[in-house]
């Protein structure tokens, strides 16, 4: 599932789980194009279980359920 | 850390330290003292290129052209008892990492997928202090199940190790074992509080002396001194690793080591050169971090400035560049890639 960009669906930054409208994530966004895979869910902002392997990533939020992804994270 | 004025350029008694070392290091094979390390890594910006022209002769000639891939994956992720201020899989830090476990199913796949770029190395690792008796389990598993399936070397790093353990580990097969003494001895203790230094170096005599071949390196960029850098690298070399990887710290969220800047690109570049002139023959891999500290360009400056070996796709916790992306630049430096029987 390559998460929406929209920001009423998905609210939340997915690198540090803050307000996306609240602050500025350009860093946030630069480490997610880069070298982080999602760590929080950007619907509710609840920690997820991320496990990286060697060609993408997976991460689950108990209440969103599972998104995956290869290189880099686009919100 | 930064570069100095190059009108104190470090020369040592024997004169200029690059022409000391192409004569010492690269006709002799015998690689630099820590005091002659600090003076390559007090070199200033402009001689950085002249730097990695050396080192890369060093590994042309005492390593050879082929470039070793390995990938790598977590098999056990997070809720590590240990306090290494880099990690965000400490349990001890209010880190966004979340533990998990990969299956055996999982293992497997990422062993096939890492098979597929060429790599000749698949690592296993695990955020533990040790292996405890489920961890080995899974792990004797995994083992049996890659080997069933995936034609690649297997290597482990599951921290420190007990006689027993390193023996079972010989036993499965493992061909090479990782454990990174991290950084200078001296700076340990800024770095980990929980264990020690010397107890990292017993797990890697113990290694050498089952039979395993030895990884070990470390993290540039954790606030060490240069003189604190050119002390890891001798003692890198008295360790006599057959792999040293170079990572380069990623300031982790939680971390005791978040608020720490990302390594400056020349800065990062000077110690590759500076480490292949301590280790002339010692596989130097480039690990973590690279994509934020050198970029894509910076990569291919330290694969032509002593680097030999590289981790393709992504890290532990962090992603890397896509393997597609590595591969390309080493064929267009036409440097070929280590099969699996041959020994750099």
């Amino acid at each position: 599932m390559e998460p929406s960009a929209d920001p009423v669906e998905r609210p939340f930054c997915a690198w540090c789980g803050a307000a996306r409208a609240e602050g500025d994530h350009t860093a946030c966004e630069r480490r997610l194009a880069t070298v982080d895979p999602p760590r929080h869910c950007p619907v509710c902002a609840r920690r997820m279980v991320v496990q990286v392997d060697p060609v993408g990533w997976t991460a689950r939020c108990s209440r969103h359920g599972e998104s995956a992804g290869t290189h880099g994270f686009r919100r | 850390m930064t570069a100095v004025d190059p009108s104190t350029t470090p020369q040592d008694a024997g004169g200029d330290i690059l022409a000391v070392a192409r004569e010492q290091v690269l006709e002799r094979g015998e690689g630099l003292s820590q005091e002659q390390v600090l003076a390559v890594l007090q070199l200033p910006t402009e001689r950085l290129e002249e730097a990695l022209g050396l080192a890369h002769e060093v590994r042309m000639r005492h390593c050879g052209p082929e470039v070793e891939v390995e990938g790598i994956v977590s098999l056990k992720t997070g809720g590590c008892p240990e306090d290494c201020h880099f990690c965000s899989q400490s349990g001890l830090f209010d880190s966004p990492v979340r533990a998990a476990w990969l299956d055996v199913d999982r293992l497997v796949e990422a062993a096939k997928q890492t098979a597929k770029t060429g790599a000749t190395e698949f690592c296993i690792v695990a955020a533990v202090r040790g292996p405890d008796a489920k961890l080995m389990e899974q792990v004797r598993a995994g083992i049996a199940a890659i080997r069933a399936e995936v034609d690649i070397n297997v290597a482990c790093s599951l921290g420190m190790l007990t006689q027993e353990q390193v023996d079972e580990l010989a036993a499965m097969g493992v061909h090479r074992y990782n454990h990174n003494l991290e950084t200078a001895r001296s700076h340990f203790p800024e770095v980990v509080t929980t264990h020690s230094w010397e107890e990292r170096w017993e797990t890697l005599q113990m290694v050498r002396a089952a039979g395993m071949e030895v990884c070990c390196g470390g993290i540039v960029g954790m606030g060490e001194t240069l003189e604190q850098r050119a002390e890891f690298a001798v003692q890198l070399a008295e360790l006599e690793p057959d792999e040293v990887p170079l990572n380069f710290l990623i300031p982790n969220p939680g971390t005791p080591f978040a608020h720490l800047e990302v390594p400056q690109g020349a800065d990062a570049l000077m110690t590759v050169a500076a480490f292949r002139l301590a280790l002339p023959r010692t596989v130097l891999r480039f690990a973590g971090g690279r994509e934020l500290t050198l970029g894509d360009l910076g990569a291919e400056q330290g694969m032509l400035g002593g680097v030999n070996a590289i981790i393709v796709g992504n890290y532990l916790t962090n992603l890397g560049r896509p393997a597609e992306q590595d591969l390309d630049m080493l064929e267009t430096l036409k440097m070929p890639i280590k099969a699996l029987n041959d020994t750099l």
